[in-house]
């Protein structure tokens, strides 16, 4: 496409998908290495759910089933939920996850198009409700961890809880960098005096900025092949970056900086995977610059004076709200009207 | 109105909790659980019996521009005959319940129902109103801290012993055990859900009800 003239066929659902979950693998990948195969089993359950539940809820509301299955999108949200939650989590806590993301946040609301809220945050912010204490229990990466875990190891610690005889919850878990960040500003220790600590490593956590690295890649693909706009991701960006480093340079000894910030926890996943979620996100051009903007606001706001570590979901779900709101008032001026 | 109309206007068809939505403050707040559920159903119950029926004999002389207020002070009079009753006998359900059992009084079913049954109708049908509209609210309130309490906690009937003595803890049932909790159905979006759900499932029942008469037309005229 060269030549303005020119009518390009529109891109269908099942390809932009198809694309999105392509431009995860990159994340999967770096994800595996660093922190074991263990995401790969909540991956697999997490896709087989979404689409059994996907399946029943469509048959139930009597609509065609194989149409909207192979559209992907189930599987999208699955993927991004799958990725979300701590990959040793046991496994009903992801079929429980996937179940209400699916069939309440989505098919319940009509489907497809229809869902005022991202379903894969709903299902997240679900169980970090429901269950804070396995919610927050991330295992540390295997570059850190006191004892290795071989795959039949972990599919054995999701599904029945036990561990391999002479290893410890401890030996394999480790507080998240955001976690560390919090509890350890809590205790009147500085900024760069915690950025001591193992976990940390150049940008953000150890081993954990290299996945989101991974993610970027995976985003940079899908800006390059025009499946998202650049609105979204550098909205959520700046203002996450902007928030940081204006109170990093206030107070250094109690804010972390901007780097951190854009490198840990799900700050990536969700600027390119997440926030750009065309059904709940708004329309306009403008409107996605606001929407993206007051997520990396109430990102960092969370963050840092919330109770939870991160606040990506939060975010996304207190802006999903507004975008109603934001379509409104971000209505392009038709061309040959008065403003 | 017959008194048949009248139960089944009540415990179904209008319904408080799941068709006419009033009521929803305790309906959200309070079910946490199917004692909480039921035992502030039942006192609501009573209001409303009682308050129709006292609303009922003197409506011909309540002037029409103060009878909201009339009405009212009957109604928070009632209440806490109701709170101080309970304060009294059924002390720890008392403090569970704590602020809901004197907010009856705001309860907008209340008055719903004396300004729209007993100010027009014979004492006899507006306790009766009053009676069957709280025992339909009492139902949606019970089965909604049931469903709250089995998915919250694993459990059904647990706080029993708050209303009917020590004695009673043997009927706490655990449904589920070794139950790890599912925290969002007892917090206040469970309220919300639980109750969409509910709605949901008696418009499909009315649905499928309304489905079912008019089929056999419909294959009759198939036939022709």
């Amino acid at each position: 496409m060269n030549q303005p003239p020119y009518i390009s066929g529109s891109t269908s659902v099942s390809v932009i998908m198809l694309k999105v979950l392509l431009a995860l693998v990159p994340g999967i990948v770096a994800y595996v290495w660093i922190f074991g195969s263990g995401v790969l089993v909540s991956l697999l359950l997490a896709s087989v759910t979404a689409l059994v539940s996907e399946a029943v809820m469509l048959r139930l509301r009597n609509r065609p089933i194989m149409p909207f299955l192979m559209d992907g999108s189930a599987l999208v949200t699955a993927w991004l939920l799958a990725l979300a939650l701590p990959p040793l989590a046991p496994w009903w806590l992801i079929v429980v996850g996937t179940l209400f993301a699916i069939v309440i946040a989505k098919q319940l609301y009509g489907g497809l198009g229809y869902n005022p809220f991202n379903p894969a945050m709903i299902g997240y912010a679900v169980l970090l409700i429901s269950f804070p204490a396995i919610m927050t229990q991330w295992p540390a990466p295997l570059a850190l961890a006191h004892a290795q875990l071989g795959f039949m190891d972990q599919v054995h610690y999701i599904f029945g809880r036990m561990l391999p005889d002479g290893v410890g919850l401890d030996a394999i878990s480790s507080a998240t960098p955001l976690d560390y960040l919090k509890t350890q500003l809590k205790l009147q220790h500085g900024v760069a005096e915690i950025w001591q600590a193992p976990v940390f490593g150049t940008l953000g956590g150890k081993g954990g900025e290299i996945v989101v690295g991974a993610y970027l890649l995976g985003g940079l693909y899908l800006l390059q092949q025009r499946i998202i706009s650049w609105h979204v991701p550098t909205a959520f960006l700046l203002a996450l970056a902007a928030m940081s480093a204006i109170f990093h340079l206030i107070d250094p000894v109690h804010y972390a900086g901007a780097t951190f910030h854009l490198f840990s926890g799900a700050s990536m996943l969700c600027a390119f995977f997440i926030a750009t979620d065309p059904i709940s996100g708004p329309t306009t051009p403008k409107g996605k610059l606001v929407f993206a903007a007051g997520i990396g606001i109430l990102t960092w706001l969370i963050r840092t004076y919330g109770g939870y570590p991160d606040g990506v979901a939060f975010a996304v779900l207190l802006m999903n709200i507004c975008v109603p709101l934001i379509d409104a008032y971000t209505q392009p001026r038709v061309f040959g009207h008065e403003k | 109105m017959n008194s048949r109309e009248i139960i089944e206007n009540g415990l179904w068809k209008q319904n408080p909790g799941v068709v006419q939505l009033l009521g929803l403050c305790p309906t959200l707040a309070v079910t946490s659980s199917a004692v909480n559920g039921l035992s502030l159903g039942l006192a609501t119950a009573f209001v409303m019996a009682a308050s129709n029926a006292s609303v009922s004999p003197i409506r011909r002389w309540v002037p029409g521009e103060i009878r909201i207020p009339v009405f009212i002070l009957i109604i928070a009079a009632l209440v806490t005959v109701i709170d101080l009753g309970m304060h009294a006998y059924l002390h720890a359900l008392h403090v569970v319940l704590g602020i809901f059992i004197p907010l009856i009084v705001t309860n907008c079913i209340v008055l719903a129902r004396v300004e729209a049954f007993a100010a027009k109708n014979d004492i006899g049908p507006s306790a009766l109103d009053g009676l069957m509209m709280g025992l339909g609210l009492t139902m949606v309130l019970a089965v909604l801290g049931g469903m709250r309490e089995v998915v919250g906690k694993g459990t059904l009937f647990s706080g029993i012993d708050l209303a009917l003595g020590p004695a009673a803890k043997q009927f706490v049932l655990t449904v589920v055990p070794d139950y790890h909790g599912f925290l969002l159905a007892i917090l206040p979006p469970g309220a919300f859900i639980g109750l969409a759900l509910l709605i949901a499932g008696r418009n499909w029942m009315e649905s499928r009800k309304q489905a079912l008469p008019s089929t056999p037309p419909a294959v009759l005229a198939a036939g022709h």
